[in-house]
């Protein structure tokens, strides 16, 4: 106590004032001794020039991709005009050209989604709540994150090979939809773990310090005011990783989707085959007319996928409108 | 100092103690934020806890209400005693304990995804309580915070569609809700304008009469307008601690003197 007392008890130092002259040539940016004024006024046109040639750099980033897309949709929708009718949506393959259609592909995509959905949401949002919420900061903890994050970038086919071993071989389930879900869900859990812990770090800690001060234990904290905070950002990360698992072809034929059905799944342990692997057998194939078909499919599963994202947007919109904030 | 005296000033000294720190510590990791404060907390009065910043007077209300060790890497020894019971004692559930000492924070956190009215009954709530007339209650907590008339016509609207003031007074609804013997502000004021601040002080004189009311601030005005008692911590130590009168007037550690004087903090 006593040796704080004293520098207290001192006057105040007087401020270290700098001299006039070097306090403006001090000012960052500035060369020292320089006419300030004219320095300033060159380098603004320079800076001028630089800002229009980032300009310009960025718009050009912003159209390369957009161009690119535009040329691969327009040719799949120019090649699938022909082919592109209800029937087709309605009809099983064929292995005449225009008499085949997407509807064992479709009916497989729609079943893979639910139950891929209904495997990884729960898992991947359960974790992320875990992770963020509960879990103390630690080395075990930073290897876990660290490890999800790595699991995000592995390329789909490892995940594949993965789930064939797993599901297909030792749980032997078959190369069925139940296997195809569980490979996908796999493949969706690091994607949903990621955005929903982005998702609960938006809600600041001041509320969540709120419900404790009132309190609430952590889970009631949790269920009442942090998750109905942070679900628009959580629907909105979910969806978009169900977007890209609906187009992944890769892990499904390393699990062996079959390339021909003539069927309509009735159990989640039957064969199926999904759009993109439908797409994938008819580009293989030597004739034009299938590669027609194979357009057509390209464009449904665009409009899906289009389809799905857009009702993320729409749903983050108006959750957001409802909480107001 | 000029005091502004709007309401019968009870003996600062005759007043038992409602809460009591004895020789309490807390650290953030390896950093000791609190170095051994004793403190008694006189019933229903205010106590201000001024020094400046980065003092520990917002470490040691936190350790009021167990508020302290949420934040990772904190923790507190010593003991609190509220109504002679020690709070730190291993069988206490902080939880039952915050229920029993409110707290208002610096920023108004209104919970956004909730009307007003869901604001107010959010304690309840939150704590799977249950209550006979929801109305009444939500009516008699806003009418103690001072905001009924504002916002009597509006109860379905977002909490946070409110001014800052208002949202300040609504968190204040919320804790009363629950109805705690203590009341712990941290710098309520601090980021409200004056008119707004103007209305906390005096719901705050106005509050004492039924609750302790123990007020974090860095305006030391603020402190002499509303306060019985003040205490003067600094470096993580309680230096002073006098009835606000005579701290401001007459105090008797001359770091508070530098203190209140303005040559430092």
């Amino acid at each position: 106590m006593a040796p704080a007392a004293q520098p207290l008890r001192s006057p105040p130092e007087p401020l270290p004032v700098p001299a006039e002259a070097g306090g403006l040539s001090a000012l960052p940016g500035q060369a020292p001794g320089g006419d300030d004024l004219e320095l300033a006024s060159v380098s603004r046109s320079g800076r001028r020039r630089t800002e229009a040639l980032f300009t310009a750099a960025c718009i050009l980033a912003l159209a390369i991709p957009l161009l690119a897309l535009a040329i691969l949709f327009g040719g799949a929708l120019i090649e699938a005009l022909p082919q592109l009718s209800f029937g087709f949506l309605i009809r099983f393959p064929s292995h005449q050209a225009d008499q085949a259609g997407i509807l064992p592909g479709l009916a497989g995509s729609a079943i893979l989604m639910l139950l891929t959905a209904a495997m990884a949401i729960p898992l991947g949002i359960g974790a992320a709540i875990y992770l963020e919420e509960y879990a103390r900061p630690g080395r075990l903890t930073r290897l876990i994150e660290l490890n999800i994050s790595n699991l995000a970038g592995v390329p789909s086919v490892i995940y594949g090979l993965l789930g064939l071993e797993l599901f297909v071989r030792v749980l032997a389930l078959g190369r069925s939809l139940l296997a195809g879900a569980a490979t996908l869900a796999m493949l969706l859990l690091p994607m949903v773990i990621l955005a929903s812990r982005e998702a609960l770090r938006t809600v600041p800690l001041g509320v969540r310090e709120a419900g404790f001060a009132l309190g609430a234990d952590r889970w009631r904290t949790l269920r009442q005011v942090v998750l109905p905070m942070c679900l628009p950002g959580m629907l909105t990360g979910v969806i978009l990783s169900l977007a890209r698992a609906i187009g992944e072809t890769a892990p499904l034929i390393a699990i062996g989707a079959l390339a021909y059905v003539g069927f309509l799944p009735e159990s989640l342990l039957d064969g199926f085959t999904a759009l993109p692997v439908q797409i994938f057998t008819w580009v293989m194939r030597p004739q034009a007319a299938f590669r027609a078909n194979a357009s057509a499919a390209i464009v449904v599963l665009m409009l899906l996928m289009l389809l799905f994202n857009a009702s993320a947007i729409w749903l983050r919109a108006r959750l957001q409108r409802r909480y107001n904030w | 100092m000029a005091k502004d005296d709007l309401r019968p000033q009870p003996d600062p000294a005759s007043a038992p103690d409602k809460m009591r720190a004895e020789n309490l510590r807390a650290w953030f990791g390896d950093h000791q934020a609190l170095k051994g404060v004793t403190l008694g907390i006189p019933e229903k009065q205010v106590t201000a806890v001024i020094g400046p910043s980065g003092c520990g007077k917002s470490t040691f209300v936190r350790c009021l209400n167990r508020m302290h060790e949420v934040v990772p890497g904190a923790r507190a020894q010593g003991t609190v005693l509220l109504d002679g019971r020690d709070i730190y004692a291993p069988a206490v559930d902080p939880v039952r304990v915050r229920r029993r000492v409110g707290m208002v924070f610096q920023k108004p956190n209104p919970f956004p995804t909730m009307t007003i009215r869901e604001n107010v009954l959010a304690g309840l709530r939150l704590n799977g309580l249950k209550v006979q007339d929801e109305d009444a209650l939500v009516e008699k907590a806003l009418r103690q915070a001072a905001l009924w008339d504002e916002v009597k016509g509006a109860l379905g609207r977002s909490g946070v569609s409110l001014s800052g003031g208002q949202q300040q007074r609504l968190c204040i609804a919320r804790c009363l809700a629950l109805e705690p013997e203590v009341l712990l502000m941290d710098e309520p004021c601090s980021a409200l304008d004056p008119i707004a601040t103007a209305k906390v002080e005096e719901l705050i004189r106005e509050l004492s009469e039924q609750y302790t009311v123990v007020i974090v601030t860095h305006n030391m005005q603020q402190a002499a307008r509303v306060s019985d008692r003040t205490a003067f911590f600094y470096l993580g130590e309680l230096v002073e601690f006098a009835p606000t009168d005579r701290l401001f007037t007459g105090p008797s550690d001359p770091r508070t003197e530098d203190y209140i004087t303005g040559r430092f903090g």
